[in-house]
């Protein structure tokens, strides 16, 4: 066990011995993304783990720790962690948490300190906690975001948002069942490994790697139907984790449906966007702003990249250009609104709308604040817009059970499905 | 042929048709949850009744037909859509069908874009709202409708979730107000509540449609739709069926009747649900177990040969009512324990009649009433003291274990408990809002089932695999229920699981306990709902230690009052309680009247008693009891109002801005004010709200689980619009000033971007001005220019300068503001030094003082001789400290600035105001709760919504009040 060093105020901190010694637990929420990102800390020497772990006791062990009225994706996230601390599979004194935090007005920037308070009640308050914020928040010795990780990671946000996109996109047509899924796991290892070794994360890497994921994609044999189309917005931990949405895309997936979930990297850019649209709307630091706006840019980047690769297959949706998707919702909502996934949401709706995923699932927890606002609150006003929007707004916790969800998406599906075939109709005319 | 099922959640629904479509046959009855069961003989009763038809076209719709259908391969129709089908080929020309079923609410817009809605998690508002709310007052739904026709007022109910209402319409029936006006609120409330949560800024209007069971036979419920719409909705023949004839319609495939009945008998359900060890592995072990539990036993006497001073304890609790008749030694002479069903006064009078009919010689010398009824009972029967509940309870746990550390009592409808700490009870749990009612929960279920409630609990003692249905709000667990039996769990497992929900509940979520050592070793269980031998040991073994339950749990309270009395009578003191001479001459009336004392405007139930005697009930105040002068003046939610009402309607050369006044504008308003005025712009402020007023924008309101508080704001936005105001302010705001109190000066998401859910819903706006720009007055240097920026967007000729001028007016005002606030705070803090009162902190948000949020707590407070102050009179004083969870909030921020103070003042208590939907308060609560018990404080906490009743509001403060010896 290495020693255990507290700042000032306390805080036990994640030290130089302990990233020699460590197992890093991370809690799970986009899958594909979330494999290919742990292992970019694996090149910098940290020992990450990903829990894959799934089931009722975890939601159960949250419950007994955390506040159940606070969100559930806290609930889950902290359920998560510290039943794997509890499974006994962990050397305790060999094992550290790793949790992201990203400093905004909603809630959900408390999660590490309602973890701190549970690991407390459990008794397993010898456990650090790492922040993983690009706020400068919570800093440790033996952990830094530096920007090599920071720019290897927005890369495996790209391979992810790729590889999610190609899988929703292919499967449902697949004619050789389960060959998309073996295409994705190939790949995802094929990255794994690149990415372990520093490799895959320039401009140059990631444009060709795509561009050869893109051509095996297009190599599946496919029978195109007309299936229901539906995209998938939300909160961003239930929208992906399948955990929080009691298994929304496989269910989605047994309905007859081709599933849209927009991708992290706009999320990120909007996150990052943020800071330049503070300083537009209240002033600030003109050099803020500059190196701010150089990130921003970086990313973008990235994301021309991903869009011109999947471009480059006709059949394949590309998903939008961040700042087309911003311009969706001038004048909708304002861009100041960006605590959780503030406009993001409201555009990412109108977005899909346009893309021909007219369908809409708005996933939330059970009184999710900005919810209120950027979701359920602008649905009126998006019908308003364009009358094609067929959205349900299904609310996620622990009590909500999934007969009722289920009931209200197979409602909006049967409008879709409706929809679908009066198209199919018009076809034949 | 053709066939349609509509499986709901409570009842089949069933009609066959023939090729022209010609109703051949329908079924209408209740499946008591034997789904399979049901639907087998129903197909069975079809193919006997049509034996020449092989095939049929047959669709499963309906809730709770999902599971059936997806294994059995019988097409599925989700029932909403099949609905419209249904009325699309029946109804042409329909606007919109509002559905109300047993636990679903649906509204479908049929024209102008088609749009379909249903209620989301919650089932307020649906058909088993209305049965538990017939129950509560002991009538048959049929015989609900019928006292309805009779009403005379309407109440505020809120019906959200049955546990709100359960809330509201006890203390009405408790203070004596008429059956037919609750039975007509219900209804009122069911509307309300469906106009809210599902047209979500939809006007509902054009041709209407009813369906479904409680709309169908519930004519009161229509015309109750009908006053709200202002409309005249139809009813159409067969409108139970519109379900299963939209299914019948959509049935798309042949489907062989032999082999659909023989897949449907055959149907295995899954028996994969998760479930939890038994709680008796053998029937030795539960007889261990009672014999275990029948030596904590109370000594009985018997009444008619007693000899000595009695003593008489009365519980009028929420759901019973309880009394017990005690001897000088504490021995039990007598007791009854009957159901209230909805005026207790008619049952204490018939306890005593029959106490003196069998003791006419009996020696009572000294009463005492608790629980919900306590007043009324009181000053009904002239007993001597009145107890709070706790209280009460602690004395009569004390009096089985005297070194007790913790009693948790569930009753019918609420969970008390409370930690004993020196002596003197510390930390009190009450179950808030939406986990109340457990106890008759289990009650309400085993009904539904058709059991009685012990039989129903019996059947889980030796259940193999109890139903792991989590800890949740009972309301929720009716559908946790349904998934567990689709997924195959027997009735004895529900059975055995809903004992362990309504302990984990009490765990979990009221006490929030993580370990059994939290509570204590020493540990009395009481209430009606621990004479269930499920649910104790189901609490026994979460816990894992072994507890105390007395023989008389359920008469706790009312033994407790008789051991309170004995404890306060002085020697040779005589009870005033009514002799049977009086009780015979007893009489009862009651009338209702609303008080206008105040904007709180009670609605005051006035009892009057046979010689005279007069109770009033219902007021929050003193004001009206007693008619003493206004106690205004040690309050300082009071002297807020008076203030922000001191800045009046102005006119300006600029035209008029109108401004919301509600949630941050109860702190703003004097900045802004100062700011449009100093630029020449009149300013109108929306009126003090009130419900009639949040009714008035509750068609706009997108997504009902918002707080109270964000609601009210569509109230404020459309009196603007009908005052004729043309441009209103009312900006977003992601940051608010910061005060350095914490690591950032946000405000919450929903006080910082409502204004765009008012743009995005409120139609009423068209055509009219609304100012909702980013505003940043946390950077005083940047705010002018940006704001001169956002104005030149709506108005021409204001210049920068001017701005400038107005901006820095608004800062010194703001401040001077709040200045005063601060100095009248401690001018009333000095006072109620010098008169050693009682000093309360209530604290919240700003717009905490709102009297229609705060539902006139401040005044009950001061009615209790307090001194009330805000928070942020304390904050000022405080620095920045280091908190256990993330300080980002400029207003939360306070908070906990408060609770450090108020940690280092013997005269001070901090009582914490909570909106009900504030998610950010699930982190503030733990962290003030943490910081006042950290210092040896006690912790209130009080719960707000619409509801308006402050009963378990009083209880709070009274035990607070007594636990601190005041």
């Amino acid at each position: 066990m290495a020693k255990l060093i507290y700042d000032k105020t306390g805080r036990l901190l994640f030290t130089k011995e302990m990233k020699r010694e460590y197992t890093l637990l991370f809690p799970m929420m986009a899958p594909i993304h979330f494999t290919i990102l742990g292992n970019v800390f694996r090149h910098f020497g940290y020992h990450p783990e990903l829990l894959t772990t799934t089931g009722p006791e975890i939601a159960q062990t949250g419950l007994k720790y955390v506040h159940n009225d606070t969100c559930y994706p806290a609930i889950l996230v902290i359920g998560q962690l510290i039943h794997a601390l509890q499974s006994g599979k962990y050397d305790l004194d060999k094992v550290a948490l790793m949790i992201t935090q990203t400093g905004g007005g909603c809630r959900a920037s408390n999660y590490i300190y309602l973890l701190r308070k549970a690991l407390k009640k459990a008794g397993l308050e010898k456990i650090p906690v790492i922040s993983v914020n690009l706020s400068g928040m919570e800093k440790n010795p033996g952990f830094k975001l530096t920007l090599p990780i920071i720019r290897r990671a927005v890369g495996a946000i790209v391979y992810g948002d790729a590889l999610m996109l190609l899988k929703n996109q292919t499967k449902p047509y697949e004619v050789n069942a389960g060959q998309t899924d073996a295409l994705v796991d190939h790949w995802t290892d094929y990255l794994v490994k690149k990415l372990n070794k520093g490799e895959g994360c320039s401009k140059k890497e990631i444009r060709e790697t795509l561009r050869k994921i893109v051509a095996d994609f297009v190599n599946v044999p496919v029978c195109r139907t007309p299936k229901v189309k539906v995209g998938v917005v939300g909160e961003i931990y239930v929208k992906y984790a399948s955990l929080g949405n009691n298994n929304l895309e496989d269910f989605l997936a047994s309905q007859d449906c081709e599933v849209n979930l927009p991708g992290i990297l706009s999320f990120a850019l909007f996150k990052v966007d943020n800071r330049l649209e503070d300083i537009k709307l209240y002033g600030g630091s003109k050099i803020k702003f500059m190196v701010v706006n150089k990130l921003m840019r970086y990313c973008e980047s990235l994301e021309s990249i991903l869009i011109e690769c999947i471009k480059e297959a006709p059949q394949f949706v590309p998903p939008s250009y961040y700042q087309h998707t911003k311009s969706l919702v001038k004048g909708v909502i304002g861009y100041g609104d960006k605590m959780g996934e503030g406009w993001l949401l409201t555009a990412e709706m109108l977005e899909l709308v346009e893309m021909g995923y007219e369908n809409i699932v708005c996933t939330q927890p059970f009184g999710c604040l900005p919810n209120h606002i950027c979701g359920k609150g602008m649905i009126r006003k998006i019908r308003e817009i364009d009358d094609r929007a067929n959205i349900v707004a299904i609310d996620y916790d622990a009590g909500a059970t999934r007969v009722n969800q289920e009931n209200r998406i197979k409602l909006m599906l049967a409008v879709a499905k409706e929809k679908l075939s009066n198209k199919e109709d018009t076809c034949g005319v | 042929m053709r066939i349609g099922l509509d499986i709901g959640s409570t009842t089949i629904k069933c009609v066959v048709l023939d090729d022209q479509n010609h109703f051949i046959y329908q079924s209408y009855e209740r499946h008591f949850s034997q789904i399979i069961e049901s639907c087998g003989e129903l197909l069975a009763k079809i193919r006997s009744r049509f034996p020449d038809q092989q095939e049929a076209y047959l669709a499963i719709s309906g809730s709770a037909g999902i599971g059936i259908a997806e294994r059995t391969g019988i097409p599925f129709v989700q029932e909403v859509y099949a609905a419209r089908m249904c009325v699309n080929r029946l109804l042409p020309g329909t606007d919109v069908v509002i559905e109300l079923g047993g636990e679903d609410a649906k509204i479908l817009f049929l024209t102008n874009g088609l749009e379909v809605r249903m209620n989301g998690s919650c089932a307020g508002g649906t058909g088993a709202f209305i049965d538990q709310m017939a129950s509560l007052l002991n009538v048959t739904p049929e015989e609900l409708d019928t006292l309805a026709k009779q009403k005379e007022k309407i109440y505020t109910i809120a019906s959200r979730c049955g546990v709100f209402a359960k809330t509201d319409i006890q203390p009405l029936l408790n203070q004596g107000a008429r059956k037919p006006d609750i039975a007509a609120s219900i209804y009122s409330a069911v509307v309300s509540q469906t106009i809210a949560g599902l047209a979500q800024g939809r006007e509902i209007k054009g041709n209407i449609v009813y369906l479904g069971g409680p709309l169908t036979f519930s004519s009161s419920l229509r015309e109750s739709f009908d006053e709200a719409l202002h409309t005249k909705g139809v009813c159409p023949e067969n409108s139970l069926y519109y379900v299963a004839i939209g299914a019948a319609f959509c049935a798309d495939q042949p489907i062989d009747l032999a082999k659909a009945s023989a897949s449907i008998a055959h149907y295995q359900a899954k028996g994969n649900f998760s479930y939890r060890p038994p709680l008796f592995a053998s029937e030795a072990e539960y007889q261990a177990f009672l014999k275990r539990h029948s030596q904590c036993a109370v000594a009985r006497e018997d009444l008619a040969s007693y000899n000595g001073k009695a003593y008489v304890g009365i519980d009028a609790g929420s759901t019973t009512v309880k009394a017990v008749v005690m001897g000088e030694n504490g021995a039990l002479l007598h007791e009854v324990y009957l159901p209230n069903s909805g005026n207790p006064v008619p049952l204490i009078r018939t306890f005593l009649t029959e106490l003196y009919e069998k003791k006419p010689d009996i020696d009572i010398c000294a009463s005492a009433v608790t629980g919900y009824g306590e007043e009324l009972i009181r000053s009904a029967f002239c007993a001597d003291y009145g107890i709070v509940e706790t209280v009460a309870h602690f004395t009569a746990a004390k009096s089985f274990l005297p070194d007790v550390e913790f009693v948790i009592d569930i009753g019918g409808q609420d969970i008390k408990c409370f930690k004993i700490h020196n002596g003197a009870i510390d930390n009190i749990f009450l179950n808030e809002a939406c986990s109340s009612g457990c106890g008759s929960f289990l009650q309400t279920f085993a009904n539904a089932l058709h059991y009685s409630p012990e039989e129903f609990s019996k059947l889980g003692l030796l259940a193999k695999k109890p139903v792991d249905l989590g800890s949740r709000c009972t309301v929720f667990m009716n559908s946790s229920v349904k998934q567990a039996q689709k997924d195959g769990a027997s009735i004895e497992d529900i059975s055995a699981g809903l004992s362990l929900a309504v302990v984990k509940n009490a765990l979990y979520k009221v006490i929030r306990a993580s370990s059994p050592g939290e509570l204590g070793k020493k540990i009395v269980v009481q209430g009606g709902t621990f004479l269930n031998d499920a649910v104790l040991r189901a609490f026994e073994q979460e816990i894992g230690t072994e507890v105390i339950r007395p023989d008389i749990s359920g008469l706790m309270g009312a033994y407790g009052a008789a051991l309170y009395a004995r404890q306060k009578a002085a020697p040779g003191q005589k009870s005033a309680i009514l002799d049977a001479k009086a009780l015979a001459e007893f009489t009862h009336e009651i009338r209702v009247v609303t008080c206008g004392l105040c904007n709180n405007h009670c609605r005051l139930t006035v009892n009057t008693f046979q010689d005279g005697r007069k109770f009033i009930g219902g007021n929050r105040c003193e004001r009206p009891v007693t008619k003493a002068a206004s106690s205004d003046d040690r309050n300082l939610y009071a002297y807020k109002r008076a203030k922000l009402s001191s800045y009046k309607d102005t006119d300006g050369s600029r035209g008029v801005i109108g401004i919301p006044m509600g949630l941050n504008m109860y702190e703003l308003f004097p900045f802004w004010y100062t700011f449009f005025t100093k630029l020449s712009f009149g300013v109108r402020r929306s009126p003090i709200s009130s419900r009639a007023l949040y009714v008035n924008g509750q068609q706009t309101i997108p997504s009902d689980t918002v707080c109270y508080p964000a609601k009210l704001m569509h109230g404020h936005v459309q009196a603007l619009v009908d005052e004729g105001i043309d441009t209103i302010f009312y900006p977003c705001m992601s940051y608010n000033f910061d005060e350095h109190l914490g690591d950032n000066h946000y405000n919450c998401p929903v006080v910082a971007y409502y204004p765009e859910v008012i743009g995005a819903n409120m139609a009423s706006l068209q055509g009219k001005t609304l100012i909702k720009d980013y505003v940043g007055i946390h950077r005083k240097k940047d705010f002018p220019i940006k704001m001169h920026a956002i104005l030149s967007n709506y108005f021409s000729g204001i210049t920068l300068d001017e701005v400038r001028k107005a901006a820095a007016c608004a800062y010194a005002e703001y401040d001077a503001y709040l200045a005063d606030i601060r100095q009248k705070g401690e001018e009333m803090i000095a006072q109620a030094r010098k008169e050693n009162r009682q000093i309360i902190v209530l604290s919240g948000r700003p717009y905490h003082v709102d009297p229609e949020i705060n539902h006139g707590i401040d005044k009950l407070i001061t009615s209790f001789g307090a001194t009330v102050i805000s928070e942020d009179v304390l904050s000022a004083h405080m620095k920045k400290t280091k908190r256990n969870v993330l300080n980002q909030w400029t207003y939360h921020a306070r908070l906990y600035a408060a609770a450090d103070y108020v940690s280092t003042q013997p005269d001070m208590e901090l009582v914490q105001l909570v909106s009900f939907g504030c998610g950010v308060d699930a982190i503030t609560t733990d962290e003030v709760r943490d910081i006042l018990e950290r210092n040896g404080k006690i912790y209130t906490q009080i719960k707000i919504d619409e509801i308006s009743n402050l009963g378990a509001v009083t209880i709070r403060l009274r035990s607070l009040f007594a636990a601190i010896g005041r």
